[in-house]
């Protein structure tokens, strides 16, 4: 039944509605396709036991007519950076490789709760720090995407949640969920041609989620369509007490004006993400995306935020600094790794040298270094001084205009390989993203096109904070003009 | 900046994450790298400029200082690589 594994979550719950499949097959369909496509290493634990006990649940509910909600009886990935019941949650660590919480993350715990149907949990990058998943240590994450033209070369899914971005894209889950510190749903959503959506700062808990950067970390939905996103997010967002960033507001219903079209809604495209050397296939994306939405009756105007170039930088000064101070948790004494030394010092030291990647020990010693006495002002006081700056930008534009439109990153998904030498050409990845995250404003990424090699290229939304109904509903107007309809061969 | 060999090692101290000698000069020429791209900012002015110290716009939230969970120290040291009785172990820090 492989056109099960086709479906969108509102083609599922249609079908599951309308009796036509039960939620145990729909489980199986993609437990199947998991199996059939293991070697992209899109999990780092499978739980196909869990997925069918979720399923049977789901199917004895909607037998007594009842439902949990909108994704009761929906098969998802989990990024496993989100700490499950019982269930391993590594975060793609060596560190964390033997981790069994035994409590649940608030974000799981409403998918849990709204009866979606956990397959497992999906790879991603070491600690979510990276755009190419190839700092995991349990390997890296195939692209199901190849290019045409006889380029065999493994591509990479992009970072960090390329996990769960593989899996949707190969059709092994139909949704799954992400995170995104400065650009790890919307870069890897790009690359694998799906639609992934970073909420405002505050929107989703993330309690229960490892922590990378805490001004920076959001839990959000990756999926194949506008709408689902909008869905799952409604499933994920809400106020919780268990962690005091998280937003004291009402969740609105996020698919409200899903169809209300873009005319006279003002779209700001900003001057200086037109960076120097970027590829014409990515400049060429992005007038498309303008033009489909003049097209549609939006007003485009140019823009300015003239701190942009300023805002990778800044990220990699704050998001290290806030890294090395959450990581100093990872002592070999509470949970995870231990590696014995002759004293306390040595067991930690040695414990963290082994259990870290070359990745994570980087951003830590960074962090530690901005940190540090006698150059904290000079680091991390300025970094934090620029970012009021490149907020400041975005809230005069938003009083132009009401979402901005970009590229997602700068290329197509590259080549497992490329870019690994250096790190600041992958950091670069995510120029296009991180301003958004230092603002911590929603933004989005809807596959609008190919690329001359046949590989998916996104287009970027940003929204004023807090106002998803607007990105989402701009985002829908792209996504029918785009038209979007290619996949991977194979998947 | 470059970083030397001198300053890798005290961050990698600070950090507690042991680098042998002979992989100081790799680190410094690694993170090196990262300070020099970082230092861009030095460019920007924010000369009156307050630091953003996080996103939201809302006050932190107080509740009652009051215990609201616990009592169950056997399940919050069960992922303890070593532990006996409802303790951590570390190995011994007074003679």
């Amino acid at each position: 039944m492989s056109g099960l594994t086709d479906l969108t979550i509102a083609g599922a719950r249609a079908g599951l509605d309308s009796g036509d499949f039960s939620a145990r097959e729909l489980a199986q369909a993609h437990i199947d396709a998991m199996a059939q496509h293991k070697a992209l290493n899109a999990f780092i634990t499978e739980t196909p036991e869990r997925a069918l006990a979720d399923a049977d649940a789901s199917d004895a509910r909607r037998a007594k007519g009842e439902s949990a909600g909108p994704m009761d009886g929906v098969p998802i990935a989990m990024k496993d950076l989100f700490c499950t019941e019982g269930v391993r949650s590594t975060a793609g660590s060596h560190i964390l490789e033997p981790f069994v919480p035994p409590y649940e993350s608030t974000v799981s715990g409403k998918l849990k709760a709204g009866g979606s149907v956990m397959l497992g949990k999906a790879n991603l990058d070491e600690f979510a720090m990276g755009s190419a998943n190839i700092t995991s240590y349990f390997g890296p994450v195939t692209n199901p995407w190849v290019a045409g033209g006889g380029d065999n070369r493994q591509r990479v899914p992009g970072g960090s949640s390329g996990g769960s971005a593989a899996a949707v894209a190969a059709r092994i889950a139909i949704a799954a969920t992400g995170t995104d510190t400065g650009g790890s749903i919307r870069q890897p959503a790009s690359f694998c041609g799906i639609v992934g959506l970073k909420p405002t700062y505050g929107r989703c808990s993330r309690w229960g989620i490892v922590a990378f950067a805490s001004s920076l970390d959001q839990a959000g939905p990756m999926t194949r369509t506008v709408e689902d996103a909008a869905t799952m997010l409604q499933v994920m967002a809400g106020h919780d007490p268990k962690d005091s960033t998280s937003a004291p507001y009402d969740t609105p219903n996020f698919a409200e004006k899903l169809r209300a079209g873009v005319k006279g809604l003002k779209i700001g495209v900003p001057k200086e993400y037109r960076v120097d050397g970027m590829p014409a296939e990515i400049d060429r994306i992005w007038h498309q995306g303008a033009d489909w939405l003049r097209a549609q009756g939006a007003d485009v105007v140019e823009i300015s935020l003239p701190h942009t170039k300023y805002a990778l930088p800044t990220y990699y000064i704050i998001a290290p600094a806030e890294a090395s101070s959450n990581l100093a948790r990872y002592d070999g004494v509470r949970y995870g790794l231990r590696v014995p030394g002759k004293d306390l010092k040595e067991m930690y030291e040695n414990t963290r040298a082994e259990g870290f990647g070359a990745e994570v020990k980087r951003r830590i010693m960074i962090g530690t270094y901005v940190l540090s006495a006698g150059y904290y002002d000079a680091y991390y006081l300025k970094a934090q001084k620029v970012r009021s700056l490149i907020l400041r930008d975005f809230t005069q534009a938003f009083e132009q205009v009401d979402a901005i439109l970009t590229p997602t990153a700068p290329s197509a998904a590259f080549a497992l390989g490329e870019k690994q030498d250096d790190p600041v050409q992958m950091y670069l990845n995510d120029v296009f993203t991180v301003p958004a995250s230092m603002a911590g404003l929603p933004a989005i990424s809807v596959p609008g096109g190919l690329s001359d090699e046949g590989l998916p290229l996104g287009l970027h939304l940003i929204g004023k904070p807090f106002d998803e109904v607007t990105l989402v509903q701009v985002a829908q107007a792209l996504e029918e003009a785009a038209g979007f309809s290619a996949r991977p061969a194979g998947y | 900046m470059a970083l030397d060999q001198a300053t890798v090692a005290r961050i990698a101290n600070l950090a507690r994450i042991k680098v042998t000698d002979d992989e100081l000069q790799a680190w410094a020429t690694d993170l090196s790298a990262i300070i020099t791209f970082v230092e861009h900012l030095d460019e920007v002015n924010v000369d009156g400029v307050e630091p953003m110290t996080g996103v939201g716009d809302f006050p932190l939230p107080l509740r009652a200082d009051k215990v609201s969970d616990g009592g169950y120290a056997e399940v919050v040291t069960s992922n303890a690589p070593e532990g006996a009785l409802g303790f951590y172990t570390v190995p011994k820090v007074v003679e």
